[in-house]
């Protein structure tokens, strides 16, 4: 409740600190203090203690998976703004409104992680996207920006219109919105429940992009400015995850012979759409766009598998997709060229810095010791426990090594290639921090239980 | 003189729907794009009414949630809008098949 209610408000102090104070670079430092405003709300959220009183008449439900998302997330923006606030600041004239549309956009990740009520996930969803529209065109003179914005939009409104037709058919059903479904017991309802549980899973995928109604992400992630690729590709899909997770976990846990096969044939799409064509790409951006639809495969095992392991795994592949993904945008945002060549010889020039895109790329590709590994490790292993089908998990697995060959091309570019690329404005503090990302993927790998999964059962 | 009963609000509001769906699929003018998508929006808002009155009339779950269709609706089309003027800034029209830059 303190995150979802100071984040909005944080919003509007952005927007406003953007009309008194005249220096641009400033926005980012703004940004920065309200999000350790947000770290501290949060802390309070996870132990219970409302700041503000309200009745919210049991539509928002703050367990401790939501809450941990939560935090994963605003640690996640808090990593992405120290990184390349700067960057944000470079896009327009209006550094402070694009911070301001962060911060709602973190609004809606905090509803679509605690909702409980239909109603509530359908405006987490859509405050999570609207801005997001707006962010996505913020580079205005650029055409593939304007492309880029409204095939979003085009595509975002129509999942909504989508989303809108199976809440409305379950409602029709059971008559409330409450993700607790009263049993029904005519043919007719029992028909109803079934499509608007197919509609809203059509709807949740695509909004975390998964095949077959993936087409707009290369597009999309592509055309945007990059650092708001580098956020919508991290916490905004990983929250529409928490939001599919605990809509299926909580509202359709018990009617798993409904849907579960479709989620198992869409699994197995996502994975072979993202990864076979992520072969092809020259350009590492949307290599990087491709590569998260395939994580958004092995993302789905959480909602396919519905139990404990789920949940702790979904958590794990949250941080540690959100750190690897956000070092290497972070990374590539400061480079002159983004196809493959244009990272030839970066070990020369810039040894440090390949040495840490190296970690996160093979935290990506889930090389063990790293954070990355494990999440996929929980993922798989959580569809087994919940009887998993064989051909889906051997699918995963062929797809998984698939991947390593676009992952290694990077890592191959950087080492083993002659080349002049290099890094523009790289300092210390940069350094350090994706020191600090990576240190915490590879501790992530080593000792997730200490850093992460035990605050799940303390909390 | 006969009163509209469950079906016919929600036969209307399915037409509507697919109304909305081929206009998206169809129309090449950004403009008649936005419009379907509204259709769309709106013939769910004819089905929560309906429901409500002639399912669940106990209690106005419907209703409010239309008001909140209502306000995103709005919302989205505002910034729709900005899309497509920008759009037209850049491309000096508004058929999608003139934006495609990204295709390759």
């Amino acid at each position: 409740m303190n995150v979802i209610v100071l984040s909005a408000v944080w919003g509007v102090v952005m927007m406003f600190s953007g009309l008194f104070i005249a220096d641009k670079s400033k926005a980012k430092y703004v940004a920065i203090a309200g999000l350790l405003v947000l770290l501290v709300a949060n802390y309070f959220d996870l132990h219970h203690k409302f700041l503000f009183a309200s009745s919210i008449g049991n539509m928002l439900q703050f367990e401790s998976f939501g809450m941990i998302f939560v935090t994963i997330a605003l640690l996640s923006t808090l990593l992405y703004v120290l990184l390349s606030g700067a960057a944000v600041e470079k896009v327009g004239n209006h550094a402070y409104e694009y911070f301001a549309l962060l911060f709602f956009v973190l609004c809606g990740v905090g509803i679509a992680a605690s909702y409980n009520n239909l109603l509530m996930l359908f405006l987490g969803i859509e405050i999570m996207s609207i801005p997001l529209y707006i962010l996505t065109g913020a580079d205005k003179r650029n055409l593939k920006s304007n492309e880029a914005s409204l095939k979003y939009f085009l595509m975002g409104s129509f999942s909504t219109g989508i989303m809108l037709l199976g809440i409305v058919l379950l409602y029709g059903a059971t008559g409330t919105f409450n993700l607790v479904i009263p049993a029904v017991s005519k043919a007719s309802e029992n028909m109803m429940v079934s499509a608007g549980i197919v509609l809203l899973a059509i709807a949740l995928a695509f909004k975390v992009s998964a095949a077959p109604f993936h087409f707009w992400t290369p597009d999309v992630y592509d055309g945007a400015p990059t650092v708001f690729t580098s956020f919508m590709a991290t916490v905004v899909k990983v929250a529409g995850f928490i939001a599919f997770v605990r809509l299926f976990e909580n509202a359709f846990g018990g009617m798993t012979d409904v849907w579960q096969y479709t989620i198992a044939l869409i699994i197995a799409a996502t994975l072979i759409a993202g990864n076979i064509t992520a072969v092809f790409q020259q350009s590492v951006k949307r290599m990087l766009a491709y590569s998260s639809i395939s994580q958004a495969g092995f993302m789905l095992f959480a909602v396919y598998s519905v139990n404990a392991f789920a949940k702790e795994g979904i958590l794990l592949y949250a941080a540690a997709y959100c750190l690897a993904t956000i070092g290497i945008f972070a990374v590539l945002i400061k480079m002159k060229d983004f196809t493959f060549e244009g990272f030839n010889g970066l070990a020369k020039q810039q040894p440090l810095l390949a040495l840490l895109v190296s970690i996160f790329v093979l935290s990506l590709a889930g090389i063990p010791l790293t954070a990355g590994f494990l999440s996929k490790y929980y993922m798989v292993l959580a569809s087994i426990k919940a009887g998993g089908l064989l051909w889906l998990i051997i699918t995963a697995m062929l797809c998984a090594a698939v991947s390593v060959y676009y992952y290694f091309r990077l890592i191959q570019a950087m080492y083993f290639k002659e080349g002049d690329a290099n890094a523009i404005d790289v300092n210390p503090r940069f350094k350090a921090l994706l020191v600090v990302a990576a240190v915490l993927i590879i501790l992530l790998g080593v000792y997730p239980n200490a850093l992460l999964l035990d605050w799940f059962h303390i909390l | 003189m006969m009163q509209p009963g469950l079906y016919h609000l929600l036969f209307i509001s399915a037409a509507l729907f697919f109304i909305g769906v081929y206009g998206f699929l169809t129309r090449r003018n950004l403009i008649t794009m936005l419009m379907s998508v509204e259709l769309i929006l709106n013939s769910v808002n004819l089905n929560f009414i309906a429901f409500n009155k002639y399912v669940w009339p106990q209690r106005l779950d419907g209703v409010f949630f239309t008001v909140f269709v209502i306000a995103i609706a709005a919302a989205e089309a505002a910034v729709a809008i900005a899309i497509i003027i920008n759009l037209y800034r850049s491309h000096q029209s508004i058929d999608v098949e003139n934006a495609e830059e990204l295709k390759y």
